[in-house]
C-alpha cells in the first residue's frame, strides 16, 4: 500500500506526454474541392455561410496547423497586400472588422473564391488543407484561437506582439462591419 | 562459448566497413579532407600510445611488490625522491604532448581556413529539409539555381557560402571537407575540393526538425570539360516538351498548385520557396536524397509526399489518376 502514492504520482506525469497530434497527411482520396466545410456563394457579409461539417476547430486549436499557416502566409505573399495583418492595399486582418465575415468558414471562402476589388481566388492554386491552415492563422491574428496554440515570436522584426501575446478578442459573431462594407455596393 | 565468438566479432568488423565509401571522412578525396584525416590519425596514434603507456604503468604499479611499512610516520626519502622525479617527468611529457597536438591542429586549421582565390563560388542555403544551391557568376545571365546536388570540377578549389532560410543546419560532405554550420542571418564560408572524379554524399549534421535525417546533398566531381558542359546545360532554360504526353504533363504542372512554390525556368512557373525543377530530370535523387530519381519515384513523391517524408513542406496535391503519369513524364524529361 505504501508504494501506491509514488506510482500514482508517476502516472500523473505520464498523462502530460500526449499534447497534440500533428496531422501531416490529409486523406488523399477526396477530390480537390470536396471541402469538409460547405461554403455558400450567396451573399457577402456576416452570417451568410452555410456550415455543415466542421467549424475549423481542428485547424484553429492546433499549434502545428497555425504555424504552418503562418509560414504559408509569407510564402504565398499574403503579406504583399495585407502586410503582417495591419493591412496595406488589402484590408487589415488583425482587427475585428470584416467585410465578408470573420468566422473560419468566411475566411476559407474569401481565400478560396476571392472577393471583389482585388482579392484573387486561390482555389486550385492552394490545396484545401493549406487554405484552412492559412485561415486558422488569419484567425490567430485577432487572437480568436487558444493562447497555447497561437504561434510564438518571430525570428525577424515584427511590428506587433506575436500572436500568442495578443489580448484575446471578444467573440463577435462575424465581427463588426467597417464603413466600406456598410456602403451600398 | 566457442560458437559465439564470430557473433561477438561481427559488430566491430561491421564498423570497419564504414571507413570507406561515398560518405566517410576516413576515405578523404580532397586536400581539405586529407588534412583532417591526417589530423585524425595523428591524434588517434598519439593518444593511443599515451593510453597504452598509462595503462602499462598503472598495471605495473599495481602488481609491484611493496615492502611493508613498519612505522607509519617513518620518513624514507630515497624512494620518494624517485617517485617525485617520475611524476614530474610524466607531467612534463603531458605538457609536451598537449602543446605539440595544439600546434599540429592549429597548423591544419590555418591551412583549411586560409581562403585564397577560387574560380568557382557557390551559395548553399539550408531549408527545412533540402539544400538550395546557387552558382554565382559575375554575369547575371550565367547565374543559376539548383537543389540538393552540387557539381564541381576536379582539382579546383570551390568556395561555398553557407546560409540558412529558417533554422540552423550544418553542411558536411565527409569525403571532401569538415562540417560547417549554416546559420540564419549569417554567411559561413568553406572550401571544398575534389582530387578525383566521383559521387560523394553529404548530410545535414545539425538537428533541424522533423525530417533532418532526410536532408542529404550529393556532390558530383567531374573533369573540367564535363563540368563546363553540365554548367552550360544548367544555365539554359527548360526545353519545351515535344510529345503530346509530356505537353499534357506541362499543362498539368502549370495549372496546378505546383507553380505556387516551384520554378521551371522557361515556363511561367516562378515559385521561389521550393526546389528549382528546371533540370530535375538530370539529378541523381529527389526529395533531398530520399529517393533515387526516376519516373516511378517522381510519381510516388507527387502522389504521397507526406507518406514518404512526413512533415515536409511539399503538400499533398490531389490529382486525378490519369494526370499523374504525364506529370511524372514531364518532370523526368527535364534534363
Amino acid at each position: 500500500m505504501k508504494r501506491l502514492p509514488p506510482i500514482a504520482a508517476a502516472l500523473v506525469f505520464l498523462s502530460a506526454c500526449e499534447r497534440e497530434d500533428r496531422e501531416f497527411r490529409p486523406s488523399p482520396v477526396a477530390g480537390e474541392g470536396d471541402a469538409a466545410i460547405a461554403l455558400s456563394s450567396i451573399a457577402p457579409g456576416p452570417g451568410g455561410t452555410e456550415m455543415r461539417a466542421d467549424t475549423g476547430k481542428a485547424y484553429e486549436e492546433n499549434a502545428y496547423h497555425l504555424s504552418e499557416g503562418k509560414r504559408l502566409f509569407t510564402w504565398f505573399n499574403c503579406k504583399g497586400c495585407h502586410a503582417n495583418g495591419g493591412g496595406g492595399s488589402g484590408p487589415a486582418l488583425m482587427d475585428d472588422r470584416w467585410i465578408y465575415g470573420g468566422e473560419f468558414q468566411n475566411i476559407v471562402q474569401s481565400i478560396g473564391e476571392g472577393r471583389p476589388n482585388g482579392m484573387p481566388s486561390f482555389r486550385g492554386k492552394i490545396p484545401d488543407e493549406l487554405i484552412m491552415q492559412i485561415a486558422g492563422y488569419v484567425r490567430s491574428m485577432g487572437r480568436h484561437v487558444p493562447m497555447d496554440a497561437a504561434p510564438g515570436r518571430n525570428d525577424d522584426l515584427m511590428p506587433r506582439p506575436s500572436e500568442h501575446r495578443l489580448p484575446s478578442s471578444p467573440a463577435v459573431t462575424g465581427g463588426t462591419v467597417p464603413p466600406s462594407g456598410q456602403a451600398p455596393q | 562459448m566457442r560458437c559465439c565468438r564470430p557473433a561477438l566479432l561481427t559488430p566491430p568488423l561491421l564498423l570497419l566497413t564504414a571507413c570507406s565509401g561515398w560518405q566517410s571522412s576516413l576515405d578523404p578525396q580532397g586536400p581539405q579532407a586529407d588534412l583532417l584525416a591526417g589530423l585524425f590519425w595523428v591524434f588517434t596514434a598519439v593518444l593511443s600510445a599515451v593510453w597504452l603507456l598509462t595503462m602499462t604503468a598503472l598495471v605495473v604499479a599495481l602488481l609491484r611488490r611493496h615492502p611493508a611499512r613498519t612505522e607509519p610516520l617513518e620518513l624514507n626519502t630515497r624512494p620518494e625522491r624517485g617517485m617525485a622525479r617520475t611524476v614530474g617527468a610524466a607531467a612534463a611529457l603531458t605538457l609536451v604532448v598537449v602543446v605539440a597536438l595544439t600546434v599540429v591542429s592549429y597548423g591544419a586549421q590555418r591551412a583549411l581556413f586560409s581562403g585564397g582565390e577560387a574560380p568557382l563560388t557557390l551559395k548553399v542555403k539550408g531549408h527545412q529539409w533540402w539544400w538550395e544551391v546557387t552558382y554565382e557568376d559575375p554575369g547575371p545571365s550565367r547565374q543559376f539555381t539548383t537543389a540538393n546536388e552540387i557539381h564541381v570540377p576536379v582539382g579546383q578549389p570551390v568556395h561555398v557560402k553557407l546560409e540558412s532560410a529558417d533554422v540552423i543546419h550544418s553542411f558536411w560532405v565527409p569525403n571532401l571537407a569538415g562540417k560547417m554550420d549554416a546559420i540564419p542571418g549569417r554567411e559561413n564560408r568553406l572550401v571544398i575540393q575534389a582530387s578525383k572524379e566521383g559521387v560523394f554524399r553529404g548530410q545535414c549534421t545539425e538537428f533541424c526538425g522533423w525530417q533532418h535525417a532526410h536532408m542529404a546533398i550529393t556532390v558530383v566531381a567531374h573533369s573540367l570539360e564535363d563540368f563546363e558542359r553540365w554548367r552550360e546545360s544548367q544555365i539554359s532554360a527548360a526545353e519545351p516538351p515535344d510529345d503530346p504526353v509530356r505537353k499534357r504533363g506541362m499543362q498539368i504542372f502549370l495549372s496546378r498548385p505546383c507553380v505556387m512554390c516551384h520554378q521551371i525556368r522557361g515556363t511561367p512557373a516562378a515559385g521561389k520557396v521550393a526546389p528549382d525543377l528546371t533540370h530535375i530530370g538530370s539529378r541523381l535523387h529527389i526529395a533531398a536524397g530520399t529517393l533515387p530519381n526516376g519516373r516511378g519515384n517522381l510519381a510516388a513523391w507527387i502522389v504521397d509526399p507526406q507518406g514518404i517524408k512526413p512533415g515536409a513542406h511539399m503538400p499533398l496535391i490531389k490529382l486525378n489518376a490519369e494526370e499523374v503519369e504525364p506529370l511524372a513524364r514531364y518532370l523526368e524529361g527535364l534534363k
